[in-house]
């Protein structure tokens, strides 16, 4: 019975959060991690491309729960997500035109590259404190749980209970039909061919005749809905503030970089290993131990590694750790 | 390098022209607001300069992209905390050596990891014993570390709880600053500069957030975000000028009011002292930028394989100049705090602090100091211009509609963050248009 509350625990307190997270840095680190291979430049501005897409997002939810329209016991955030995505494509690919391009042209360097994105960063970050303001916005409606601990506990007569969210259900599942289109997007349509073989090598991919400025739009529209569903998941998991966004960018290049820059296999597995070592890493364990262990050895200190404000720390040396010791990453990235 | 390049002095003259052009910016705001508010951006302005400088021998220099320049601004910080603030006997004694220990066995373990790592020859074995060394002590450093930070923090938490400093002059905390920052910079390019660009970019971004979060929650450190406030200071307060007969036997000499006049002594002994320490970054660096370092620096930057093959050590040049670099930004750092007399962990923000320098270098010309000096003039002026400007344009942009509007309130809210979008468009603008800067590398 104790190795079942013990595992209860674990699932309750580590699995299943680490998961949604994971899941939701693997959705922003395939933003990346294709940014990367078909531009490649490491955007900076990812972050705030998925606040953006959140905050139109929200301002559309509003709308809509504003005219009585609800999505049942799902949060009316998916009815509008899909405008979300339609407006920060089209912004994304305006700055492709205004901004982006001209380098492009030029071959400028990647470093130059990067600090555009700064600027591009700047000015997002910008246009949603306009708009939005720098407040906490919760923006979640809907059933709040698919099972509540106590549920779990009567149900199963266990001392520890299990209670799964719903925004945490949602995210994985919408992990996996997004996972699940792009892969086949990637791998069966023609211009997901014409992709992969521009990443892998732009001149032999130009010589056979595919039109650059179209896989440049195509990855610039996929890029918007992966950085704008991440996006509203991690602002229908935690909560929507524009800076936290921000914040968001550390784990998620980690992640990319983890699973090799470019290979958006390495991006999902990038996620959860990142996701899982910060869970896991700032977790105090006592619980689970004292469950798990004879009561001999029961600990007396709370058994954190890290306090949980230091899990950014967690991220930094796991990438760090990567780029010494295999700079390609854990799947072959592009990257040297 | 082409071929109409303008000539020389026709560029002098122009350089001239646009700081003179900033100074009638600095001029203005102190005719039409106040003097006492031209005076406290000025200040400020010279230290951003000084930042900017450090970037620029980075950056401009040597093409090293560190975007971590805040996490050095808040060690600078952190130094004047340790060496200037009051000396705390208790907090000290209670677990000054245990910290001290613990962090020299963290240190040592660290060491020892890397010392089995390459004696040890490649293999499972090697993996394990490192894994063991490393658990083994931080096991260790917990151990000591835990009890000694609680019992500083135990001491009289309310208005200190942290572990004191050495009561040293507050000057002295400028150097000190440098110093911090450029251990700190000695670790990170011991294990992130032989990355490319945009890697070396991500560690010092997470870098300078580790920085922040350590400072923030190591209350036994510098009080975390509970903030230390009443830092010593280099010139005389205000209320004690206003009591010293002398000064106001002086002011009425000259019919000055003594509350204003006060103050603006004070903030112009601030920007003498910035003024000097910037003169000495400025011409040190101009002198290094002429010398046969400086020459050798900016090839390595234009052609690193070809610097490499002529015998230039790459590897040790670019940590030379990444140490400096970040020195000259924890100088500047502890310059601020000194002049804030308080360290808040909690205001430290990657676009205040980072990314505002970055378009201070990028829009006053990379690889000119001048023109940092002049970026960071400029921008922050604008930084703190275009507040006030951007609520005026609100008002008369909402003047049609009625009072209490939901759409006016939320325009005039909005104004106060019209500068980050003000900074993005100078970046792109100049990016696109004038890439070289306002005062181009020579």
């Amino acid at each position: 019975m104790d190795f079942l509350n013990a595992i209860i625990t674990f699932a309750n307190f580590v699995f299943i959060p680490g998961l949604a997270y994971g899941a939701q840095l693997a959705l922003g680190a395939l933003g990346v991690t294709l940014i990367y291979g078909i531009l490649r430049f490491s955007n900076f501005a990812h972050g705030d491309t998925m606040a953006f897409g959140t905050m139109v997002t929200i301002l559309v939810t509003w709308a809509l729960q504003s005219v009585g329209i609800s999505f049942g016991v799902l949060p009316t955030a998916l009815l509008a997500l899909p405008v979300g995505i339609v407006v920060t494509a089209l912004f994304v690919l305006g700055t492709d035109r205004l901004v982006y391009r001209f380098y492009r042209k030029q071959k400028a360097a990647p470093a130059i590259l990067v600090i555009v994105s700064l600027g591009v960063m700047f000015i997002m970050n910008g246009i949603v404190r306009f708009i939005i303001g720098v407040d906490e916005q919760n923006f979640a409606d809907g059933g709040r749980f698919l099972i509540t601990a106590g549920e779990f506990k009567t149900a199963t007569g266990l001392a520890e209970g299990l209670a799964i969210k719903t925004t945490q259900g949602i995210t994985l599942i919408s992990a996996v039909i997004v996972c699940a289109a792009l892969f086949w997007f990637l791998n069966k349509t023609r211009t997901g061919k014409s992709m992969r073989a521009f990443s892998d090598n732009e001149d032999l991919a130009l010589l056979s005749g595919i039109n650059p400025e179209r896989v440049v739009q195509v990855t610039w529209i996929i890029t918007a809905g992966l950085a704008t569903i991440a996006g509203v998941l991690y602002g229908l998991d935690k909560s929507f503030k524009a800076f936290t966004y921000f914040q968001l960018l550390l784990p998620i290049f980690a992640a990319a970089i983890v699973g090799g820059l470019g290979n958006p296999l390495g991006a999902i597995a990038g996620g959860f290993v990142i996701a899982f070592s910060e869970v896991t890493v700032t977790y105090a364990w006592k619980k689970v131990l004292t469950y798990a262990l004879p009561d001999s050895l029961a600990p007396e200190g709370l058994i954190q590694l890290m306090s949980t404000d230091y899990k950014i720390a967690v991220s930094f040396t796991i990438l760090i750790i990567v780029l010494l010791f295999m700079p390609t990453g854990l799947f072959k990235g592009k990257s040297v | 390098m082409s071929a109409q390049r303008p000539a020389r002095g026709n560029s002098a003259r122009k350089n001239a022209l646009l700081f003179a052009a900033v100074a009638v910016l600095f001029i203005g705001t102190g005719f039409v607001q106040s003097w006492n508010s031209s005076l406290g951006i000025l200040n400020m302005a010279l230290i951003s300069a000084i930042m900017a400088l450090g970037v620029n021998l980075q950056w401009g220099y040597a093409g090293l992209f560190n975007i971590g320049v805040m996490g050095f601004v808040a060690l600078g910080g952190l130094a004047v905390v340790i060496t200037s603030s009051v000396p705390l006997q208790d907090a000290w004694r209670a677990g000054g050596p245990g910290i001290v220990l613990s962090l020299v066995l963290g240190a040592a373990t660290i060491g020892a990891a890397i010392v089995v790592y390459q004696k040890l020859s490649r293999g499972r074995l090697r993996g394990v014993v490192v894994l063991a060394v490393l658990v083994l002590g931080f096991v260790i450093y917990r151990a000591v570390f835990d009890p000694a930070a609680s019992a500083v923090e135990a001491n009289s938490p309310h208005n200190a709880g942290n572990i004191g400093g050495f009561g040293l002059p507050v000057l002295l905390s400028w150097p000190m600053g440098g110093v911090f920052a450029a251990v700190a910079a000695w670790a990170i390019g011991k294990t992130a500069l032989g990355l490319r660009s945009d890697y070396l970019a991500i560690a010092t971004l997470g870098i300078a957030e580790i920085i922040i979060s350590v400072m923030k929650n190591e209350d036994w450190l510098a009080r975390g975000v509970k903030n230390l406030i009443s830092l010593p200071r280099p010139v005389p307060y205000e209320v004690n000028l206003q009591k010293d007969p002398g000064f106001l036997a002086w002011a009425t000499d000259w019919s000055l009011d003594p509350v204003t006049t006060s103050s603006i002594i004070v903030k112009l002994s601030y920007a003498g002292l910035f003024g000097a320490v910037l003169l000495v970054v400025v011409v040190l660096s101009e002198l290094a930028l002429k010398s046969p370092w400086g020459r050798m620096m900016r090839a390595i930057r234009d052609n690193e394989v070809a610097a490499e093959a002529m015998g230039k050590d790459v590897t040790r040049r670019h940590l030379q100049i990444f140490i400096l670099g970040s020195a000259v930004i924890g100088v500047a750092g502890a310059m601020m705090t000194t002049l804030d007399g308080q360290l808040t962990p909690g205001t430290y923000q990657p676009l205040r602090f980072t990314f505002l320098i970055w378009v201070m270098v990028i829009v006053g010309g990379s690889g000119n100091n001048w023109g940092s000096v002049l970026g960071g003039f400029l921008i922050w002026w604008l930084w703190v211009m275009v507040e006030p400007i951007g609520l005026l344009l609100m008002d008369g942009i909402t003047a049609g509609l009625a009072d209490g509007s939901a759409l006016k309130v939320h325009l005039q809210d909005a104004a106060a963050h019209m500068r980050l979008l003000t900074m993005g468009v100078i970046l792109l603008f100049v990016l696109r248009f004038s890439p070289k800067g306002l005062i181009p590398e020579k």
